[in-house]
């Protein structure tokens, strides 16, 4: 198997003298779909905004591509084809949907842009409106489709699924799917960790900053003992 | 007439200030204080540059916008970005750069002297023409055009262009704008740039109108500027632009009628007055940050 095009080893973060994620490590290989699950606090956003560099990691090392990007910034990376979908969405809202789009090719041509209109027809049909008009699961395609135009080699996702209906939900990850099966690698990042298990084909459970357990996505799943302990409380 | 048009050539000025003032403001959330010193800097530089280098005022003018930028780009980089990850960075920002605006006007002072400067009498076209009796200069009508041009192309440029949505990206959602692969730090010191050449403009549009540059010149116009963009609504460009022209008017006609002496007291009244009626200002929503 060729290398992974995400490596993180041993990552540390902390906010002042707090230790938010501790000696983390674990891998996105080329093409797959890895999901970081755990609690709320357990540092899954902290791994990612890490690994994105939107905030600095204080210890370890994170190689994307074969590149040490460790210390590399937000915009650096972006560049590089690894994107972030931020948890909360994080749509401009008084920004008409096209200008949402037209800021996340902000280092492409923008030539998937038509891709994304044509994958999320409401998208399209309101290109002019403001992207705070749309209702929470479509504000989330719009948050994706603003990823995919970004053309990434890496999407992060974080918590995508977070505050939407069921069948919004099931829709999500159908695109994520989709997406994974294009070829764009994906490293999710979820509370609703049965629905992100069943979506991956590895998994790893996050709990208090550290990673409790790992491995392929359907042992986890079928390991009562771990969901007992990490995921019992999640619905599906 | 004749005071309708002065009132609108000094509150196109005002108006230039206050924009630059506003720009800031509504990306950053941030009052920049060193603004008043780029506008009397300006001044300076470009009296300097007409007497000693020669130059027409023409040219004299885009070299002044460079150097405002220039002052923009250090007000940025020693003041703001420091700071602004700090809790308290609203009030450090604020005093950082009343601090460093006072660097820049020891410096006038150190090279220019205490003296009033003025533009050489021959540097002005002497070119005058009647518009309904009033009596207008070439000069004047430069500078209501000079503006009016810049305001209008900064409001193009922060509606249309890619760097303008950058700039409305950064002011509604900074961390957003992180995510979607944006230099926030080089949007913010971009508009800084833009600011302080505006206000740079400013100063010496200033200058050439009452043809004379004071080192106090910045601070006789930061309250009025600050009053502009209050009444126009914080952040908002157009807002500035016709809270500069009512200002600018208000005193025109103050001195006019009322005298002279009175003539901050009927300026400021009226904005007050406006506040009342509008306290969120006059296109002012409540949504505060806005470009």
């Amino acid at each position: 198997m060729s290398e992974p095009i995400l490596t993180v080893e041993n990552l540390t973060v902390s906010y002042g003298r707090v230790q938010a994620v501790r000696g983390v490590s674990f891998t996105v290989p080329r093409g797959g779909l890895v999901s970081l699950v755990g609690a709320n606090g357990a540092g899954k956003s902290s791994v990612i905004n890490a690994v994105s560099g939107v905030i600095r990691p204080s210890g370890g090392r994170i190689t994307f591509d074969g590149v040490d990007v460790t210390r590399s910034a937000a915009h650096s990376l972006v560049r590089r084809g690894l994107v972030q979908v931020p948890e909360g969405r994080q749509i401009l809202a008084s920004m008409t949907i096209e200008e949402n789009l037209q800021l996340g090719a902000w280092h492409t041509s923008g030539s998937r842009t038509q891709e994304v209109y044509d994958r999320f027809p409401v998208l399209a049909e309101r290109r002019r409106l403001p992207a705070g008009s749309l209702s929470g699961g479509e504000q989330q395609m719009l948050a994706i489709g603003r990823a995919l135009v970004a053309e990434p080699a890496l999407m992060l996702l974080d918590e995508p699924s977070m505050g939407l209906a069921p069948k919004v939900v099931d829709e999500v990850f159908q695109v994520i799917e989709d997406i994974r099966r294009g070829g764009t690698s994906v490293l999710l990042v979820e509370q609703n960790a049965r629905r992100a298990l069943r979506a991956a084909s590895h998994g790893y459970v996050l709990a208090s900053g550290e990673v409790v357990q790992s491995g392929p996505a359907d042992e986890l799943l079928a390991d009562d003992r771990i969901v007992a302990a990490y995921l019992g409380l999640e619905r599906d | 007439m004749q005071q309708l048009l002065n009132g609108l050539f000094l509150g196109s000025i005002y108006a230039l200030f206050a924009i630059g003032f506003t720009l800031v403001f509504g990306i950053l959330d941030r009052l920049n204080l060193a603004h008043p010193a780029v506008f009397a800097a300006a001044a300076f530089v470009g009296i300097e540059l007409v007497t000693v280098g020669g130059l027409s005022i023409w040219v004299a003018l885009p070299l002044v916008a460079v150097f405002g930028a220039v002052l923009g780009l250090v007000i940025e980089r020693v003041v703001f970005r420091p700071l602004k990850d700090r809790p308290d960075a609203h009030f450090a920002g604020l005093i950082g750069s009343i601090g460093l605006g006072g660097m820049f006007i020891a410096l006038l002072l150190w090279r220019y002297g205490p003296d009033t400067r003025r533009f050489p009498v021959d540097a002005f076209p002497s070119t005058a023409f009647e518009i309904g009796g009033a009596r207008v200069t070439l000069l004047q009508v430069a500078i209501l055009v000079i503006s009016v041009v810049l305001m209008a192309g900064l409001t193009w440029l922060v509606a249309r262009s890619r760097l303008g949505r950058a700039m409305r990206a950064v002011a509604e959602n900074p961390r957003a704008a992180t995510v979607l692969g944006l230099d926030v730090n080089r949007v913010t010191a971009t508009t800084f740039a833009l600011s302080s050449a505006l206000g740079a403009v400013a100063g010496a549009l200033f200058a050439m109108n009452v043809n004379s540059a004071q080192l106090g010149m910045g601070s006789a116009i930061e309250l009025k500027g600050l009053a502009v963009i209050i009444v126009g609504g914080m952040g908002s460009l157009p807002g500035a632009l016709v809270g500069g022209l009512i200002l600018g008017l208000a005193e025109v006609f103050a001195v006019q009628y009322v005298g002279s002496s009175w003539r901050d007291l009927v300026a400021f009244g009226l904005l007050f007055l406006l506040l009342i009626v509008r306290p969120q200002g006059l296109f002012g929503s409540r949504r505060v940050r806005e470009v």
